[in-house]
């Protein structure tokens, strides 16, 4: 046997028994260092006869591949088990809790709002604002509201002058009065905000929202304000059906007014809208009175329309089951927290406006 | 307003049952607010007499009573009425009777350790009237008999309650209801005619109206009474008051008040042996007074309409009458007023004095001026049948006719309007049956208005009352059209909740509170802005408008920290004012945090939040919204409540144009004044109005793409400096030593102490250097290097630190 087979045969059985790392590492040296086998053995080559050269060297270059291959992979193998091993002793608890999460959230007030606006924006609404302070022109006179209408009191209307002339918007109704003065018709809009009246008790807060709506054109009619909010209040409640009801009222504003009741049942402690034989008054409204076209220069022989008020505190407690309005503004953080919405959860028509 | 079916049909031959009535009455627009039974258990409450009392043994004012109630058996009943004797006759309410005003239903009840079956009444309990002293009392006469029986004999009709909105004076009276249903095909009005006084004798009391500026009365009629025998009112006519919850006084009050209810029309009736040489309706004087009826002193001002006689004021005309005249039991001679009062004087003159009465409500919303006759006739019938004695001929003063007012109605319009379509004879029919007179011309209709309808006046009025009449439930409803010819939102508008929302996302929880607030915490943040107040608050702790939003968040950050929820981040967005003038507003957003981050936390060292907190918040905020950190310009001029020295202002650009926000430590000074206990409070406001909407779309704002493949090399350096230098103008320095190869310089560490000049500070910066179109090479590098340091030590007179 050559040298190089006995070599060869000697590293590989002792190549593969179990070894650790600084033993490979011995042998690795024992073949491949400096005074290495493997490495003498090619220093040698020079001293070959020029007919045994090349074989010799084919020889020796497969057999120093094969130890080294094997080397390596032994490596390898032994890195692998070692990481496992130090790996099963870094096991911790992942049932520790994560490191502390605080969430935001947005006012249920605030969601519906947005969840209003969504709605009406499919049918083509856009949003309009206007100052919380108003003068009494705005939100009385050009609305129709005679002289001595009892809104008018003090005990009604937060006023910021003795002469009764700046107020707390009693109503979002003003914006329909700027929208309609700035602008020229048709109108199509809806105006959310903050409301304020002189009133608190149990179910009245000093302060409140109301989204106004206004459909002015040429040919709009009471079918069209009936179509336009039974569309509203089904897409709202998110329901099939909805049983609706309009009833004559009175508004100063309007003329025929009416107030809108749904019909809804008591089903384990719980509302459902839509069904049963109960009536819950929810908004008021009404063909936009000829006067108040006139107070704000549109030709009621030309021009017609409707207009809403919606009460939105009280629709987010019906939706969501609140059932105390006071609590809307006390700002209790459970509160807020339990009923808040997550900023992520845009109302949209695409994913639907709640989940 | 409070009807029956039962006195409705004195007006109106129906056949159709009461549960349709009032579906009708709501589908018409007089709004069935409840309906209330006074007969529901009426047969369990019957006649009984006490045969024996007996003191509850543990309690002094209670009795044992026993009870006949015509059954072989005594009822035990504890009462604590002192009218409670032996042999009175009374109600009895067994156990499972509902009392008609608590709406509880009795049970079988230990009171004070004796068992009580059932109870005794009151009038006021049974509704009966008002009286709430004692136990029903029976007239044994009428009563001996009937013990054990039924107190409520004939069923009584259920008790109506209607909404009348103020338009409708007319409905205040039962015959206008039933002319409405009457329209709405509920029936047929029956006709109306009122038998008349036709009276030879003379009315002997002179009545004079004043002619005189702003005179409230234009037509008094009247007529005198006499030898009456005042008395209890007939049964028919006490049921009839009791039914709708009205408590019979004495026949004359119940018939003035019968013939209001009936028809709306108010009457009044005076003693007329206590008036003094003849009525005069005139204005009152300042100064002068009289008692009314309320048994309140009134005294009076220029210009109120009062009725009065030779010696002063007899009453306040169409509000309230006075003692002196008033009719008692034993009154012989009375003097019956049936007046027009104009609503627009009995307004004032009842909100200057603080008067609601049944007859101002009815005067102030405008009474037929045609019913002056027919209420006369009414009453003074009645009254004679009752009472007896000698009407005397109607007298009739007035100071103006009335004249009826008419309109031109256009066919055509009601479709126009109201979608709905009905047929001309239809159009006729309702509007003859509400009493209208209808002339017909080519396109129009002339209509006369009838004189108790003061509220139309327009074409827009006929309309509404035939569609109505008609149904609203017979308009077809039009679907709406899903097209979209503006933006729903404005840029403003989309910025708002945008901001909403990425600020709710920095975990910060929505809170919406009132827009005005107590001016003790509005002044802790109002700096040198108007107080705004409300003449007219509901309370003082929301006395003023607000003039930071910080004001009423901070009271209930207090108020939540007061919970013991220690680690709080509140935000509001809403207006805060500057003037009582419409638009003297902004929309802010103000943020709050209190406490620790990682409180109880295994795994990371809690710290209280700092104003860096609350740096990134609006930063980020600001930074999502579209905003470009690097042109953010940031100084420590801020408002009086942050921390002076821990506090900082932000623009969006370094023009320094508008500020756009604040962040900071809330002053310690204010944390102290209001009780505040927290580890620590920071918070942040962003001036919504103040950020400039950006004219391009987002897409169009920014730059080309471009990134570098080449080699990023990063060179640390660290400067002393100036202790009070701003490491936001380093950084600015170096950006722009060369933009085009500085990618980035970033502070890792600020340092001062030890080895440090007392007055100066170390910055350590990181800055990248990549080139966009070559590899650098060392001299590149060191050229960067050297002019970094160069321009900082030249510009800042910082040293580098070697």
């Amino acid at each position: 046997m050559s040298d190089l087979k006995k070599i060869r045969d000697e590293f590989l059985s002792k190549l593969r028994s179990k070894l650790d790392l600084s033993q490979v590492n011995q042998l690795k040296t024992e073949l491949f260092g400096k005074d290495g086998l493997i490495t003498k053995q090619f220093k040698k080559i020079g001293s070959i006869s020029v007919s045994e050269r090349k074989k010799y060297a084919t020889e020796l270059n497969k057999i120093k591949d094969e130890l080294q291959n094997l080397i390596i992979s032994k490596i390898g193998e032994i890195e692998i088990s070692e990481v496992n091993e130090k790996l099963k002793k870094e096991k911790i608890d992942v049932s520790l809790p994560e490191r502390s999460i605080i969430r935001g959230k947005i006012h249920p007030v605030s969601q519906t709002i947005d969840e209003i606006s969504s709605i009406f924006s499919e049918i083509g609404f856009s949003v309009e604002e206007g100052p919380d302070v108003e003068n009494e022109f705005n939100n009385f006179t050009a609305l129709n509201t005679p002289d001595h209408h009892p809104a008018r009191d003090m005990h009604d209307t937060f006023y910021l002058d003795e002469k009764k002339q700046k107020l707390l918007r009693t109503h979002t109704s003003p914006v329909q009065i700027r929208t309609m003065i700035n602008n020229k018709p048709p109108f199509k809009i809806i105006a959310p905000g903050r409301t304020y009246r002189s009133d608190s008790d149990q179910t009245h807060a000093p302060m409140f929202h109301q989204v106004e709506g206004l459909h002015i054109d040429k040919e709009i009619n009471m079918g069209h304000l009936k179509g336009c909010l039974n569309y509203f209040i089904k897409e709202f409640f998110e329901v099939d059906k909805i049983k609706m009801r309009f009833r004559p009222s009175h508004f100063p504003f309007t003329e025929p007014s009416a107030e809108v009741d749904i019909g809804y049942k008591i089903k384990d402690g719980k509302i459902v809208i839509g069904e049963g034989d109960q009536w819950l008054e929810i908004l008021g409204c009404g063909m936009v009175h000829p006067n108040v076209l006139k107070n704000v220069r549109v030709d009621p022989a030309k021009y017609q329309g409707y207009a809403f008020g919606i009460g939105i505190d009280r629709l987010a407690m019906l939706k969501y089951g609140i059932n105390d309005l006071r609590a809307f503004f006390d700002c209790d953080y459970r509160w807020l927290n339990h009923f808040g919405f997550d900023p992520l959860d845009v109302p949209t028509n695409y994913r639907g406006l709640s989940r | 307003m409070k009807i029956t079916f039962d006195w409705l049909k004195d007006h109106l031959n129906t056949s159709l049952k009461e549960k349709f009535l009032i579906d009708q009455l709501t589908n018409i627009g007089l709004e069935v607010e409840s309906v209330e039974s006074l007969s529901a258990d009426n047969k369990l409450f019957k006649v009984a007499k006490i045969t024996k009392t007996k003191k509850h043994p543990n309690a002094d004012r209670l009795k044992v009573c026993d009870v006949d109630v015509g059954e072989k058996d005594m009822k035990k009943v504890v009462c604590g009425a002192k009218n409670a004797t032996t042999g009175l006759i009374t109600i009895y309410a067994p156990p499972g009777a509902v009392i008609p005003k608590t709406k509880t239903k009795l049970v079988v009840a230990k009171i004070r350790g004796v068992t009580s079956y059932g109870m005794l009444c009151s009038e006021s309990e049974l509704n009966l009237s008002d009286e709430r002293e004692g136990i029903v009392e029976l007239p044994k006469s009428k009563y001996q008999k009937s013990v054990g029986k039924n107190y409520f004999q004939n069923n009584n009709p259920n008790s109506i309650d209607l909404s009348v909105t103020p338009n409708r004076p007319d409905c205040l009276g039962i015959r206008g209801i039933a002319r409405d249903l009457a329209a709405s095909g509920f029936g047929r009005l029956k006709n109306s005619k009122e038998k008349k006084i036709q009276s030879k004798i003379k009315h002997t009391l002179s009545v004079k109206i004043t002619k005189e500026k702003g005179q409230g009365c234009s037509v008094f009629g009247s007529c005198l009474i006499t030898n009456v025998k005042n008395t209890e009112s007939p049964k028919w006519l006490k049921d009839k008051l009791i039914s709708i919850g009205q408590k019979p006084i004495s026949a004359i009050v119940d018939i003035t008040n019968y013939v209001m209810l009936d028809i709306n029309r108010p009457l009044h009736a005076y003693d007329a042996d206590k008036i003094e040489k003849g009525i005069i309706v005139r204005n009152s004087k300042s100064g002068e007074q009289f008692t009314a009826l309320d048994n309140k002193n009134y005294k009076m001002e220029n210009g109120m309409c009062v009725i009065s006689d030779s010696k002063g004021v007899l009453g306040l005309g169409g509000i309230i009458g006075g003692t002196r005249s008033s009719t008692e039991l034993d009154t012989k001679n009375i003097l019956l007023e049936s007046a027009y009062f104009e609503p627009k004087s009995i307004r004032k003159t009842a909100k200057k004095l603080n008067l609601d009465t049944d007859a101002k409500f009815r005067f102030e919303r405008g009474i037929d001026p045609l019913s002056i006759e027919d209420g006369l006739n009414k009453a003074a019938l009645l009254i004679k049948e009752v009472c007896g004695g000698v009407i005397s001929k109607i007298d009739v003063q007035r100071t103006e006719k009335f004249k009826a007012k008419t309109i031109k109605f256009d066919l055509n319009l009601f479709e126009k309007v109201t979608g709905l379509v009905i047929s001309r004879n239809k159009i006729l029919k309702i509007l003859e049956d509400l009493g209208f007179k209808l002339k017909k011309e080519k396109r129009y209709l002339k209509l006369t208005i009838p004189s108790w309808r003061p509220d139309i006046s327009q074409p827009i009025d006929i309309i509404e009352e035939l569609a109505r009449i008609h149904g609203y439930d017979q308009i077809k409803t039009i679907e709406p059209i899903k097209k979209r010819h503006k933006p729903t939102l404005n840029k403003t508008q989309k910025l708002f909740h945008f901001l909403q929302r990425a600020i709710a996302s920095k975990g910060y929880v929505e809170a919406i509170t009132w827009s005005f607030t107590d001016s003790k915490y509005n002044n802790l943040f109002k700096e040198n802005k108007k107080e705004i107040k409300i003449i007219n608050p509901l309370s003082s702790e929301i006395g003023v408008l607000r003039n930071s939003i910080f004001s009423n968040l901070i009271f209930y950050m207090r108020k939540n920290l007061n919970r013991d929820i220690k680690d709080l981040s509140l935000f509001e967005i809403g207006p805060i004012f500057s003037g009582s003038n419409p638009g003297e507003q902004e929309t802010v957003i103000g943020g709050l945090r209190s406490g620790k981050i990682s409180r109880l936390s295994w795994i990371e060292d809690d710290r209280i939040v700092d104003i860096f907190d609350v740096k990134k918040d609006i930063i980020q905020t600001l930074i999502e919204a579209g905003y470009d950190r690097s042109k953010i310009y940031i100084d420590d001029t801020t408002p009086n409540y942050y921390h002076p020295g821990k506090s900082g202002r932000i623009f969006i650009n370094n023009e320094k144009d508008k500020i756009v926000g604040y962040f900071g430590e809330i002053h310690p000074n204010i944390i102290k004044k209001i009780e505040i206990k927290t580890e620590s409070l920071v918070g942040f406001e962003i001036f919504v109005d103040n950020l400039k909407r950006p004219k391009k779309l987002l897409r169009d704002q920014k730059k080309v793409y471009q990134v570098s493949d080449f080699q990023k090399s990063e060179r640390d350096f660290a400067f002393i400096i100036d202790r009070n230098f701003k490491s936001q103008e380093l950084i600015e320095i170096i950006s722009s030593v060369n933009p085009n190869l500085i990618r980035n310089v970033d502070i890792f560490d600020v340092y001062e102490g030890e080895n440090i000049p007392v007055d100066k500070k170390s910055i350590a910066i990181n800055v990248g250097i990549q080139s966009l179109d070559k590899p650098l090479n060392d001299e590149d590098l060191e050229k960067v290097n050297k002019l970094i340091i160069d321009t900082v030590e030249k510009e800042t007179g910082a040293k580098i630190r070697s």
